[in-house]
């Protein structure tokens, strides 16, 4: 490929073996070329990170996806840990601070609510992206582009084996695509959730520019 | 014989043992077509090393089959024996029933009177038990929906054996003086009815009823204080002649009594399936079993007639083949009528289309009370060693042609129940230190086989309801006993260091599949089990004592989370650095050294840990450089 870019995905659930969708989106990224799936709770159960390693891994890598369940409006709590102590002064932000500049962030999550719940009107009174503003600075004060999120919305009712199929079909042509540098990224700019443009964003190789 | 000609023979057998299994399992065939192969070749058809005496070994070598129930009875819980009950009689009777009905019917179309046409057929009824229980074990199918009804089925046949050979003596044509068996077929002399026969009849089932009580009844009270006697000498040979005693004195009971000897066996090994010394009686006898067996096999195959074939191969091909089939018939018509799944049920009727070894003796026995003439029989006789020899051909048939029709999902659920039955875990040493790891694991559902060799803690570990089993960990076949083949992890928790690393040697280097956690007592001993091939190792203080010292530091003033935290790096580091000497350091033996070395460990040690230990926790969370820069 010739622009191939290197994918860390930081993957956070602390449950699973209950996880319903989570499961089935990691195993379809699991084992691809220049995809590093790097799982939290697995690696650090008594929540003891390995930051010397954990830097070493974002210095690896050109786009770093944080993937997990919507918990409380945010992330499981490793994941938070995991920021507080990984992005550290002098690595990530703030003096000499520049390991992370240039690369792409991208939340990749699954929320209990539906897509209606997470307007002004739904009981959750903010959208997605509104919520996720905690990510979206985090990631852009320390340099990086952050992507319109990829949102899986009403996990409750996703009982059928082919609705999560879809889904998971989504997510790995979305990494798949952010690998190979596939994308339309001025269309992808547009989007509010990544995957709500798939088929306008990812080009395939005849359409391809040639650079 | 001769001493000199007994070594002869033995050497004969052994070296054509040797030399055929391996190549047969090598050219994926399994051992008893091996075995079989290898009596043809020896046998009078082949290079003629062994003759007519090849017989008695055949009789001698039957008490493989003896010892084999036994184990299998051994394998069988009392409460899964019972599950069995309805496959047992029910699909067993049947099978029997129907298939010496058929075969009677043929014989009677052929011309043969009722009563010769009844006794064949009844005689052809019979499966092989050593061959079709040796093959499903080799290729791991007992457990199976199959493997469970093909053993129902054996049972039943190995008991029926019993009534037949009352039954035959009543179908001869001309009466004659009845006719014992001779005394080298003393194995299976089931119905040897002239001793007791003074006996009035109830006289004969008080004896009968007492000698199978005096089994259960001993077998539950009286073994486990005899065998305790013997495990505290640790003198293992005793414990072997132990087990042996214990198998052919129930034989001989059994034969006194006019019963069979496997079914006295066999109900003395399901007697003992829940008694601690289980494994040891089984990796005691084992090796027994599968020589006597492999015997067994070899003579079969030297006994095979091709004298015959070659003179009337028409007939003698019809009848192995008309066999094979009406049997094949009987077994998947009835395995359909049990609602068995289809892959299972070929396999069933696959297993059990053979005549089987208890025909030979009916047949010669049927030809005594002259319920047969020679020819018959001796043409039968030839068909059923043919049919016997064609089994483990049929179940490579069915292995590599028939079974991969079958979807996958259906295999994937059979995993599950043979999860069921085989612990996944091994646990040797159940003290202080195995007792936690084990609780946790069968808290958590897991299936746990234990290992122990103090008897005062197995029976204390007992008397709270624990299932711990006898056993010396550091033993090969004990632990294929205690199946460590099918388990996953092996967990060495013994409190002799010395044995530790043995057994961590022997599990890695014969079970590679087995992860091993082992524990160690300090840092040497924990090298030494990293080297020897352990995955995981535990120092039984270490995480004790890590704690303690975290308390330390709390009441020093340190916050809980930094004292935690402080820890966790400790730990993170000091598994780092042993990793790291285990693999640098050689095998130095000297004493002077080893102590030399100690200190310079130490050292090592507790220099790297000034270096990096403590910043690193200092680090995380810190904003001192927030604060200084603008
Ligand atoms: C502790 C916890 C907090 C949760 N908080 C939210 C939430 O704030 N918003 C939401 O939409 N769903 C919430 N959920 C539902 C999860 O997001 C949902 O179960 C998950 O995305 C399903 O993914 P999985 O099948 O991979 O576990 C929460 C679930 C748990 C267990």
């Amino acid at each position: 490929m010739a622009n191939s870019n290197r994918v860390l995905v930081l993957f956070a659930h602390p449950a699973l073996e209950k996880s319903w969708v989570n499961r089935h989106l990691i195993r379809a990224i699991q084992g691809l070329e220049s995809v590093t799936v790097h799982d939290l709770y697995e690696l650090y159960p008594s929540f003891h990170i390995n930051v010397e390693l954990e830097q070493e891994l974002l210095l690896a890598h050109d786009v770093i996806v944080f993937q997990h369940p919507f918990y409380w409006y945010s992330s499981p709590a490793l994941l938070k840990e995991w920021q507080d102590l990984v992005l550290e002064y002098g690595f990530a932000y703030g003096d000499g601070g520049t390991a992370l500049r240039g690369k792409k962030f991208l939340s990749a999550i699954t929320t209990g609510g539906g897509e209606k719940a997470y307007c002004r009107k739904g009981y959750n009174r903010f959208t997605i992206r509104e919520l996720l503003v905690p990510f979206e600075q985090t990631a852009v004060l320390c340099g990086m582009e952050y992507l319109p999120p990829f949102v899986v919305q009403g996990t409750h009712q996703l009982r059928e084996r082919e609705q999560i199929a879809r889904h998971v079909e989504d997510y790995r042509r979305t990494i798949l695509a952010l690998r190979d540098d596939t994308v339309d990224w001025s269309g992808l700019r547009q989007l509010q959730h990544l995957n709500h443009g798939l088929e306008q964003i990812i080009l395939s190789s005849e359409t391809m520019p040639h650079v | 014989m001769s001493n000199q000609g007994f070594f002869i023979q033995a050497f004969i057998y052994l070296l054509a043992a040797v030399l055929s299994v391996p190549i047969a399992k090598r050219l994926g065939l399994g051992s008893v077509l091996g075995y079989l192969l290898a009596g043809v070749i020896i046998g009078p058809f082949g290079l003629r090393f062994v003759g007519q005496e090849g017989e008695d070994v055949m009789h001698f070598a039957e008490f493989g089959v003896v010892m084999m129930l036994f184990l299998v009875g051994l394998e069988l819980q009392p409460t899964l024996l019972w599950r069995l009950r309805m496959p047992i009689l029910g699909l067993g009777g049947l099978q029997v029933g129907v298939t010496a009905l058929v075969a009677a019917g043929i014989g009677l179309l052929a011309g043969l009177s009722w009563q010769m046409s009844l006794a064949v057929g009844l005689i052809l009824a019979m499966s092989s038990t050593a061959i079709v229980l040796q093959t499903l074990n080799e290729k791991g199918l007992m457990k199976t929906d199959a493997g469970q009804a093909s053993f129902s089925v054996l049972l039943f046949q190995d008991i029926a054996v019993i009534p037949i050979l009352a039954l035959l003596p009543l179908l001869a044509i001309r009466k004659s003086s009845p006719v014992s068996l001779a005394s080298n077929q003393l194995i299976f002399v089931a119905a040897e009815t002239t001793k007791h026969a003074s006996l009035p009849a109830w006289q004969q089932a008080l004896l009968v009823l007492g000698t199978v009580g005096g089994i259960i009844i001993g077998g539950r009270f009286l073994t486990r204080p005899i065998f305790r006697f013997i495990a505290v000498t640790r003198q293992r040979e005793v414990f072997t002649a132990m087990a042996l005693l214990l198998v052919i004195g129930i034989a001989i009971a059994m034969q006194n009594i006019g019963l069979s000897p496997a079914l006295g066996t066999f109900v003395a090994g399901v007697v003992l399936a829940e008694n601690e010394y289980r494994h040891e009686l089984e990796s005691d006898i084992d090796p027994f079993k599968g020589l006597l067996l492999g015997l067994f096999f070899i003579s079969v195959g030297a006994s095979i007639n091709f004298n015959l074939l070659i003179q009337q191969p028409l007939l003698i091909l019809g009848l192995v083949l008309g066999l094979a089939v009406v049997k094949f018939a009987v077994l998947f018509g009835l395995g359909r009528l049990f609602r068995m799944e289809l892959s299972q049920n070929l396999l069933f009727a696959f297993a059990l289309a053979q005549g089987g070894e208890f025909a030979f003796v009916l047949f010669s026995f049927a030809l005594q009370n002259n319920v047969l003439t020679p020819a018959v029989s001796e043409s039968l006789v030839a068909a059923v060693a043919l049919s016997m020899m064609l089994t483990p051909l049929i179940m490579i048939f069915n292995d590599r042609v028939v079974q991969p029709r079958f979807t996958l999902a259906e295999i994937e659920q059979e995993a599950d129940e043979i999860d069921d039955n085989e612990n996944p875990v091994i646990i040797a040493g159940f003290g202080r230190f195995g007792q936690v790891a084990g609780r946790l694991l069968i808290a958590n559902g897991y299936k746990v086989t234990l290992l122990e060799q103090n008897p005062a803690q197995i029976d204390l570990l007992r008397r709270f309801g624990w299932k711990v089993f006898y056993g010396d960990a550091s033993r090969l076949d004990l632990l294929r006993a205690a199946g460590a083949n099918q388990a996953r992890l092996m967990i060495v928790a013994i409190d002799d260091p010395e044995k530790t690393v043995e057994v961590v040697r022997l599990v890695s280097k014969h079970f590679p599949h087995l992860k091993i956690l082992a524990r160690a007592t300090d840092r040497r001993h924990a090298y030494e089990l990293i080297r020897r091939g352990a995955d995981v190792i535990q120092r039984e203080t270490f995480e004790s004592a890590l704690e303690l010292g975290t308390e330390a530091l709390k009441l020093l003033g340190s916050r809980s989370y930094k004292a935690h935290r402080a820890a966790n790096l400790f730990r993170d580091h000091d598994e780092k650095v042993l990793r790291e000497m285990a693999l640098l350091e050689g095998d130095e033996t000297a004493i002077i050294a080893r102590a030399r070395q100690m200190s310079q460990d130490l050292a090592q040690l507790l220099q790297s840990d000034n270096r990096e230990l403590t910043q690193d926790v200092d680090r995380a969370w810190d904003i001192s450089a927030l604060r200084r820069s603008p």
